[in-house]
């Protein structure tokens, strides 16, 4: 392994700042690292050396004609395949989209550029990020590089195993229901579901409107905040972006410190059902942050564990009308258009071929929830409960400055033990929806191995726009179990063989 | 199935009572659309106005346009409606190729005006049309029918669709039901859409122009027998894109449905569609299976919460009303009922007030727009304001023609002139040589030789039959091709025949 | 009791446009029906003078200016169809005038 690869965000942006190393020279590294690798991990769905090069080479030109760039100039990114590109294809997972090749990039996507840094390729991820442990794309298995038996998470699988395996310091995810804070979690890496509407959606593929909230993968929390500062702030394109400064999260991560704070742990989480070994990780982390000077308190959110129910209502919902436009007319996908059928015809023979069962499954359960007699008993009921969510956040932090819990309530599991149970799947998620659904910030940050040797989160929650907080948290315990560990949790990860060029 | 029979218009009311409704869809005239910054231009090339937002392409989002909010709120406060203080867009959900993201955005049971009224006025008598709701929607793009006998939907080998339209914004204003209007259904129907056109057009807020379809109707009819307390079924026919077909539509419809009704049949809740060429409407999509559009609040859409401040600010500037407008031009024209109403008619009431702006008196810019500009729009089959002529022309030939430099006869050539395309009224006057003799030294001549060629008449005019001076008066204007000051022309034959 | 019948499900396919074979159909009808009966829990908490959450956030009033901006070039906007023809996307026989 190139010692480049396994190198921080904030490091190489420095090298290549400093002209000891060059951006063309950390992407020749990571390239021939996802070489090496990917064929393992299947952390890509898209890698275009040529396009990788080119871009590395345009950002150590802008650098040589004096152009002032950000502190990741240079740095690799994997990006998640919901973002649209204009020079690679986008397809969020799904056969719907084969190949098609967006006309515009996505506001995230025209940020990294802007920033310099180069986007190493389209991760894999479950389909329109329906999913918990990537297994729902339609195009391949993504593993954990942990265990190449189990799960990167999901529905960012992709991301988190390519910056675990080492393929990329950095990746882009998205979180509805978890999606970036629980793949981060069983694969021991940072991930950061930011306050919604702090990160722009504009070409983000929708799944569920008012829970997508795309935020950043790292090794490491500095890194983390990093690509969020680069990634985050007001977009007018997008009606529900804050118009307000992005929250001093890089200043938070370097001040890692609880000096002060008072950490609430969540009554109800304790007893729905974790493994002993996340448990066993949680409590550690909980004294940890007690001997670190933090005031720790329990807390009451009696309504948490109606977020669970209420987000299988709200998201379907939301799905059934989001996905409605893959209907074959102008874009992706047709099936059966033999010159006899109708447009009706074809759309449903289109969406039956080209959608998975997850998906599918879902639309089905929104398009119930919405219909005429069981919208209130549904969905009008869900949105009660999401009230109740919020107000159970508000009284909260009335009384703590973070909430903490175990990011998800097991480590990795086994590929194919969950494929054919949804509800099992659906468990994954139980601790990081009520943050989707408050749209407050919330970041994962590893917290140790189970008895199993894998991988535990811990999730911080903050309030909404407080995402500063969760990475000052979040950076605090890193460094203590770093100085602990001697080193970052992803050193006691197996060594990935190699395999031959 | 047996056909009904038709039942003629008088019997049908005779027995019957029609309730009305009217769903109008108008889209607004913004520069960009509802929800992107593409162009909203009428006729451009298809697929030349689009973007990732109009298309529906995946990832892409809606920001709502600020000019399109105040436009509806325009019309709403012209329509005397409550404007909420808090409210949201829906989607509406259902698949069809023209709807790039297989739903509207449009509003639910939360429009953002509510509560309004129009008042129209049918052969003298005033209704008080009830407006429920206005709301604030995006329009769809447009196909065009491919293969088949008749270009219709019906029998097509297939579509091609053009989504310049799409995402334009569009008002949907709907009425409560009207009732009470008996035999006068169709008329009211006609004027409610017609005073709805003017009402926007005076609101600068969109063209309203029925042909292009940026003013779309929808006409909901009922039948009860009369004396009846509960409404009978109505049917709903979509797309009536005219004035003249919105008064048809209603008629036949009444009549069609006092057919079935007659034969002891039942009115099925249905769309239907007008028909242009036979005025007629045939039954649409059969509803099998009731539309469940799954209406919930759109997502990517944060709520309106108009300001009181913005709200009195808007109607504090609403430009005066034609309702108002036609109360003030009358009296101060001094025009009958009848005379105003033929002045609105004829589309002539915009004309007439910039000519009097312009500088031309009420009465002569009235009389040239209503008679002799009239005259010829219908002649060349155009609306008087297609004529090529402005009123600042019109006003400068009446100029003339009060300065005595011009005749009626010669205004007229001049107005022709201009409608020809030969230049400003004062360059048609002087290349047609258009101008009034006065001066007594060529009109002398012109009376000499009208006098020596009518010697019996100029005896009876000497002879004291003064009344007989019309007739060389008239051979002088001949002579001089029209050119003559009528006046000084008398004079001066009646002085050289003594008799003055 | 069921919380969904298989005729629901059938019905609730024809209205998502996906055109499902009895074996899915059969399939779909016993997961929805479990997950249906288990997020129906929403029936337990939320009472009547609750107002619902429809946003994340509470914004208001936002609003762009009516500027235009640059489409796309048609051929860019075309580039996805599965069929073209004359500058527009060709698509299968539409049944009535509205779906």
């Amino acid at each position: 392994m190139n010692e480049l690869v396994g190198r921080t965000a904030a490091e190489l942006g420095a090298l290549i700042a400093a002209g000891e190393t060059s951006a063309a020279e950390v992407a020749d590294a990571h390239l021939d690292r996802i070489a090496a690798v990917d064929g393992a991990v299947g952390a890509f769905l898209h890698v275009d050396p040529d396009n990788v090069r080119a871009q590395a080479r345009a950002v150590d030109e802008r650098r040589a004609a004096g152009e002032e760039l950000g502190p990741l100039a240079g740095v690799p990114i994997a990006h998640k395949d919901v973002f649209t590109t204009t020079d690679m294809p986008t397809t969020a997972g799904s056969k719907i989209l084969e190949g098609w090749r967006p006309p515009y990039d996505a506001t995230i996507t025209e940020r990294l550029r802007a920033a310099g840094l180069v986007i190493i390729g389209k991760t894999n991820m479950d389909e329109f990020a329906m999913g918990s442990s990537t297994e729902n794309s339609a195009y391949q298995v993504t593993r954990n590089p942990w265990d190449l038996a189990r799960i990167p998470g999901g529905s960012s699988g992709g991301s988190s195993a390519a910056v675990a395996a080492y393929e990329a310091p950095l990746a882009t995810g998205t979180d509805t229901g978890g999606s970036i804070r629980q793949p981060a979690a069983v694969t021991g890496i940072v991930g950061m579901k930011p306050t919604y509407g702090g990160s722009s959606r504009y070409g983000v593929i929708a799944f569920a409107s008012s829970l997508d909230t795309p935020g950043p993968f790292a090794r490491n929390v500095l890194d983390a905040a990093l690509l969020h500062e680069t990634m985050s702030g007001h977009d007018p394109r997008d009606s529900t972006s804050i118009d307000r400064p992005v929250p001093p999260v890089v200043e938070a991560a370097r001040r890692a410190d609880v000096a002060g704070l008072t950490v609430g742990v969540v009554k109800e989480f304790a007893g729905s059902g974790g493994d002993d070994g996340v448990t066993a990780r949680f409590t550690e982390a909980v004294a940890l942050l007690e001997s670190l000077g933090a005031k720790v308190v329990e807390v009451s959110c009696p309504h948490f564990t109606y977020a669970l129910p209420a987000y299988y209502i709200i998201a379907p919902s939301e799905v059934s009308s989001n996905l409605a436009r893959f209907d074959a007319m102008r874009y992706g996908l047709r099936v059966g258009d033999d010159g006899t059928r109708s447009a009706e015809e074809v759309m449903a023979l289109t969406r039956a071929e080209g959608f998975g069962a997850e998906v599918k499954r879902r639309i089905m359960l929104g398009t119930y929830a919405l219909s005429s007699g069981y919208y209130d008993a549904y969905y009008g009921k869900a949105q009660q409960v999401r009230t109740l969510v919020n107000r159970d956040f508000d009284a909260a932090f009335e009384r703590v400055d973070v909430l903490v819990s175990p990011t998800t309530p097991s480590t990795a599991f086994p590929i194919g033990e969950r494929a054919d149970d949804p509800m099992a799947m659906y468990l994954a998620d139980l601790w990081t929806i009520p943050s989707d659904l408050a749209g407050n910030a919330a970041i994962s940050v590893p917290c140790g191995l189970a008895d199993d040797g894998l991988p535990v989160g811990l999730q911080i929650m903050a309030p909404v726009l407080g995402d500063d907080r969760a990475y000052r948290v979040g950076a605090a315990v890193e460094r203590a179990l770093e100085d602990r560990w001697g080193g970052p949790l992803l050193a006691k990860a197996p060594d990935l063989a190699e395999a031959a060029r | 199935m047996s056909a009904p029979t038709v039942t003629t218009y008088d019997a049908a009311l005779a027995k019957y009572e029609p309730v009305l409704g009217l769903e109008t869809h108008i889209e607004l005239g913004t520069a960009s659309k509802m929800f992107c910054g593409c162009r909203t231009d009428f006729g451009a090339d298809p697929n030349t106005q689009v973007c990732p937002v109009c298309l529906g392409l995946p990832g892409s989002l809606p920001v709502t346009n600020r000019a399109a909010i105040e436009g509806i709120i325009k019309i709403g406060l012209a329509l005397n409606c409550d404007i909420v203080e808090w409210c949201r867009f829906a989607r509406k959900n259902y698949f069809y190729p023209d709807m790039p993201k297989d739903y509207q955005i449009s509003q639910y049971d939360e429009p953002l005006c509510v509560d309004g009224y129009l008042e129209v006025e049918v052969e003298g008598e005033t209704y008080r049309v009830e407006i429920e709701r206005v709301h604030m929607e995006e329009d769809t793009g447009k196909s065009l029918h491919v293969g088949g006998s008749t270009g219709r939907i019906h029998g097509a080998d297939y579509s091609l669709v053009d989504y310049n339209r799409a995402g334009i914004p569009l008002v949907e204003i709907v009425t409560r039901p009207i009732t009470g209007t008996g035999d006068k259904a169709p008329l009211v129907a006609r004027a409610y859409v017609t005073e709805l056109r003017e009402l926007v057009r005076a609101l600068g807020v969109s063209d309203v122009r029925m042909e292009q379809g940026s003013l779309r109707c929808d006409v909901n009819v009922s039948l009860m027998p009369r004396g009846a307390a509960e409404w009978g079924t109505r049917t709903e026919t979509k797309n009536v894109n005219s004035l003249r077909s919105v008064e048809r539509a209603v008629r036949s419809e009444i009549e069609r449905q006092a057919g079935v009704l007659d034969a002891g049949g039942k009115i099925v809740q249905e769309t239907r569609h007008f028909h242009e060429d036979t005025g007629t409407t045939t039954s649409g999509r059969s509803k099998e299976e009731a539309q469940d559009y799954r209406y919930f609040p759109e997502p990517d859409l944060v709520p309106m919460a108009p300001s009181r401040e913005w709200v009195d600010e808007l109607r504090a500037a609403l430009p005066e009303l034609p309702a108002a407008r036609r109360r003030r031009v009358q009296a101060e024209w001094g025009l009958s009922d009848l005379e105003l109403r033929d002045v609105v008619n004829a589309g002539a009431l915009d004309l007439i007030e910039e000519t009097i702006t312009a500088g031309a008196d009420a009465g002569a810019a009235r009389k040239w727009w209503m008679n002799e500009l009239s005259r010829r729009a219908t002649a060349l089959g155009v609306e008087l304001a297609e004529l090529p002529i402005t009123p600042v022309q019109v006003a400068r030939v009446q100029a003339m023609v009060a300065a005595g430099e011009l005749n009626d006869k010669l205004a007229r050539q001049a107005f022709e002139g201009v409608l020809a395309g030969e230049g400003e009224p004062d360059e048609v006057v002087a290349a047609r040589g258009l101008k009034v003799v006065s001066d007594d030294g060529a009109l002398g001549a012109i009376v000499d030789q009208v006098i020596a060629d009518n010697a019996a008449v100029a005896d009876k005019v000497r002879g004291g039959k003064v009344a007989a001076a019309g007739a060389l008066v008239g051979a002088v204007m001949k002579a001089s091709r029209g050119q003559a000051d009528a006046g000084r022309a008398r004079a001066l034959i009646l002085e050289k025949l003594g008799v003055s | 009791m069921s919380a969904i019948t298989r005729a629901e499900v059938a019905h609730l396919a024809r209205l998502s446009r996906l055109a499902l074979g009895d074996d899915e159909l059969d399939r779909l009808a016993a997961q929805l029906d479990q997950i249906i009966s288990a997020v129906a829990r929403v029936q337990e908490v939320a009472a009547e003078d609750i107002p619902p959450t429809s946003h994340a956030l509470p914004l208001t009033n936002v609003y762009r200016p009516d500027e235009v901006r640059p489409s796309l070039a048609p051929e860019q906007a075309l580039a996805g169809a599965p069929a073209v023809e004359e500058q527009r996307f060709r698509v299968p026989r539409i049944l009535d005038e509205e779906a």
